[in-house]
């Protein structure tokens, strides 16, 4: 039988083993597998290479064309102060369209075009992905009000009665 | 009228949830019994003025009162019954409120079925469970009240999320609820033990069922979930390493982790402060799970248009709990007797790994799913999407399964891997028969998807194995056997079963993640695809009309050969209400394989429609496998051994709240 200590002692051991090749696998895993962002102004002044990156802006008003495929979108995404154009292959996302914020993950080709693998969709047309918020607020064009406005706006300060107010009348 | 009600006991709820959160600590302290006594009615109470409020919100989903704000935002006349029930906790106010139902009924379970445990332990767990239900019932009234009347009343409403508005996700939130709320009991039993200063077997017994329960139903809304965005998202996965998945995920991880500490303590007197930090640490993840989700601070495929101040009175509630849990930790654990010894090759020990390797998996997603917000407070933007994930869940999940054959075989205290490994000899073999298979059938590359086969046929085989050397199947008649197999504990069953489910889970990961084809094309009325064996026929393409959608809608044929396999109909659906377009993924299913086809938009010149056509080899078995695991779960809910001394059945608390969910 072993004592105390020596059990104590062993999975100590094996709880350091298991925390050190954790944060071996970790780091090996961070090193090649994390995808920075860039807004279409930071593609221009720092150029990724050939590294895959997300991309993230509004996509442009009037900007989006089908290739002769059928299968093919090319549009452009903006933070209304530097453009990029994307191209993607296959099927958009639900909530794409234009003036709507956008992510695209893929790489920036040669030709300045950049290749898209994925488009990211939203389940709510209300919300709009932090990064490309962030991009909007750096290029200093963001405005939180979003297209695609519900048929009965709740929100503006107005008609908004709490139900304090209403047990009282 | 109604909905004042439902305010008014919602306020009702927070001043009990006040009394079963004070007094009985008071009582348990002051050996006063009475005092403790009052925990009970305070928490049947508190379910039944939360229960009175959930009734009071659906009432006004279902006869469509516009007049309530959340009833204005997510629901609409048009839309079908089903989803105006669940629209209640389809929106952040209804959730809420479905959230507490929960909390408060297994708050009423534990008063109710507890009777055997010792009186302090109880009012201290209630106690707990009551503070917890203060915090979220002051969260909902304060910044997220349901009731929130507005004037006029428009004529009609917004209209659910029609992403929403789908049979699986109508049951997926309650399920995971169930699961992330059921923790909060584990949280509760760990908080009062501490302040107990005690932990003994029978605690671990106690505990058991309800981490069960709360395993059970995590497992089945995470299933439901995964099953969810593979058929709805249209983009054929089912699992994106999204932080919102992960979300759930990690919750999950650790009460498995948990599940397997709780049976050491209870079988061996030992590992009791490790599994009080899983009880608390499962039940933070579950509190950030729901933080992560509602406070938008994370990009997400998932996300839904959030408040930030939600998020950060959520963020306040998960420091209050886990740091209060944790401080109490940090000076009552050493106060806990050191249990049971054991040699490193033992059940416990196997039990050791099992709980180190799910730790760190957890530890692993918890890292990749925060990174991004870490490194953005140093201003750079990143994301950690499937590829980081996936390079590592090999490296875990690979231990994790080779010891999960072997575990179940090692006797407690002390065994002999020498003695035990011979037993496995046909789990092994049958191993070896399925990397074979895959080998045949697939090729060798990618070696990973054989490795995989050979997992997941050795988790399916060593389950049963052990099973089998139970019932000494083959070595004595057969029916002696059964009737050993009959008298087997549930428990036993249990086990099996799980870990075949996981097994099974796994060949169905494996098989869609490495062999499946996928064809993106455009195709003209007419026009053939082949594709894995099967051709893909476009017959025509029409515009129907749902109750609150119209729908462009494809039908497929799919044949093998000239035989006829199946017709299916894909649809891109758009909701006039909400402005939204949502894609109804065709699925026929044979079992062993799912044909998958999605119609995209119509091309410029309007002959054609985009289309994406999948061949899924063993993707139900995902699903088919995890309500194995549930099934397992359920079986040893149902162990004669944790009713011990109950004389109520334990199953009623699994049904409680999900039957006041549906109503």
């Amino acid at each position: 039988m072993m004592t105390r200590k020596k059990r104590r002692l062993y999975v100590v051991l094996l709880a350091l083993l298991g925390l050190g090749t954790a944060a071996a696998l970790t780091l090996s895993a961070f090193e090649e597998n994390i995808v920075f962002f860039y807004s279409p102004s930071d593609l221009g002044a720092r150029p990724p290479g050939d590294r895959s990156v997300r991309i993230g802006g509004l996509v442009a008003e009037g900007s989006i064309t089908k290739q002769a495929d059928g299968m093919t979108t090319v549009f452009q995404v903006t933070d209304m102060s530097a453009t990029v154009p994307v191209r993607y292959t296959g099927i958009l996302p639900d909530l794409f369209r234009e003036g709507q914020g956008v992510v695209a993950e893929g790489r920036l080709g040669p030709d300045g075009v950049f290749v898209a693998r994925e488009v990211l969709a939203r389940h709510d047309e209300n919300y709009m992905p932090p990064e490309v918020a962030d991009a909007l607020k750096r290029a200093g064009q963001f405005k939180p009000e979003v297209p695609g406005k519900p048929v009965y706006e709740t929100s503006t300060t107005g008609d908004k009665v709490h139900a304090t107010t209403t047990l009282k009348q | 009228m109604i909905p004042e009600i439902g305010h008014y006991a919602l306020v009702l709820a927070l001043l009990m949830a006040v009394v079963q959160g004070t007094l009985p600590f008071v009582g348990a302290s002051r050996g006063n019994v009475a005092w403790m006594e009052v925990a009970r009615p305070a928490a049947y109470g508190q379910f039944l003025m939360i229960g009175l409020a959930f009734v009071a919100l659906t009432w006004a989903f279902v006869v469509s009162d516009f007049s309530l704000q959340v009833v204005i935002q997510n629901s609409h006349s048009l839309k079908p019954m089903l989803y105006k029930v669940s629209g209640v906790w389809g929106n952040h106010e209804g959730s809420l409120v479905l959230w507490m139902v929960m909390l408060s009924g297994f708050g009423a379970a534990v008063a109710a079925f507890g009777r055997n445990i010792p009186p302090t332990l109880k009012a201290r767990v209630l106690g707990v469970q009551g503070l917890v239900g203060v915090g979220f019932l002051l969260f909902m009234l304060l910044t997220s009240n349901p009731f929130v009347r507005v004037f006029p009343a428009p004529a009609d409403g917004n209209d659910l999320n029609p992403l929403l508005q789908d049979p699986g996700l109508a049951f997926h939130p309650p399920f995971l609820y169930l699961g992330y709320v059921g923790f909060s009991v584990a949280f509760s039993f760990a908080a009062g033990a501490l302040i107990e200063g005690r932990v003994d077997p029978a605690w671990g017994r106690w505990l058991r069922p309800w981490v069960l329960i709360a395993w059970a139903s995590l497992t089945m809304g995470i299933a439901m979930g995964s099953w969810w965005a593979y058929y709805e998202l249209g983009w054929g996965g089912w699992w994106f390493w999204d932080p919102v998945e992960n979300a759930s995920l990690m919750p999950w991880l650790a009460g498995t982790a948990l599940l397997h500490s709780a049976i050491v303590v209870e079988k061996r007197d030992a590992l009791k402060t490790w599994t009080i930090l899983l009880a608390v640490l499962t039940f933070a993840l579950s509190l950030m799970g729901t933080f992560l989700v509602r406070s938008g601070v994370l990009t997400s495929v998932h996300a839904f248009a959030v408040d930030p101040a939600r998020g950060t009175a959520i963020l306040i509630l998960l420091l209050l709990a886990v740091g209060g849990s944790l401080l109490l930790y940090a000076m009552r654990a050493h106060t806990l007797k050191v249990g049971g010894v054991f040699a490193p090759v033992s059940r416990e020990g196997a039990l050791v790994l099992n709980n180190l390797l799910l730790s760190v998996s957890c530890a692993v997603v918890l890292i990749g799913t925060l990174m991004p917000l870490v490194l953005d407070a140093f201003g750079h933007k990143i994301s950690v999407g499937a590829p980081y994930f996936n390079f590592i869940t090999p490296f875990l999940a690979i231990p994790l399964i080779l010891v999960m054959g072997v575990g179940p075989f090692l006797p407690w205290k002390r065994a002999d891997l020498g003695a035990v490994l011979p037993r496995l000899g046909v789990a092994a073999l049958l191993t070896v028969v399925a990397i074979l298979w895959a080998l045949w059938a697939h090729g060798v590359k990618p070696v990973m998807a054989l490795v995989g086969a050979g997992l997941a046929a050795w988790a399916f085989c060593g389950a049963f194995a052990e099973i089998a050397e139970r019932i000494k199947l083959f070595r004595i008649p057969l029916g002696d056997s059964l009737s050993r197999a009959a008298s087997l504990p549930r428990g036993a069953w249990g086990t099996a079963l799980a870990h075949a489910g996981l097994g099974i889970a796994v060949a169905g990961m494996v098989g869609t993640s490495f062999w499946l084809s996928e064809e993106i094309r455009v195709m003209k009325v007419g026009d053939q695809t082949p594709l894995a064996g099967y051709t893909f026929t476009l017959d025509k393409v029409e515009e129907l009309r749902g109750p609150n959608y119209v729908t462009e809608t494809g039908t497929f044929t799919i044949r093998d050969g000239d035989d006829l396999v199946a017709t299916i109909d894909a649809e891109q659906r758009w909701y006039p209400v909400a402005k939204m377009k949502t894609t109804e993924a065709a699925i026929h299913t044979t079992f062993v394989s799912d044909l998958y086809a999605v119609l995209g938009d119509r091309t410029e010149d309007g002959t054609g429609w985009v289309v994406r056509l999948y061949h899924h080899p063993l993707v139900p078995w995902i699903w088919f496998g995890s309500i194995v695991m549930v099934l397992g779960g359920l079986l040893s809910l149902s162990d004669r051994r944790l009713r011990v001394g109950v004389p109520q059945k334990r199953a009623a608390p699994v049904r409680g709240p999900v039957a006041q969910a549906a109503e």
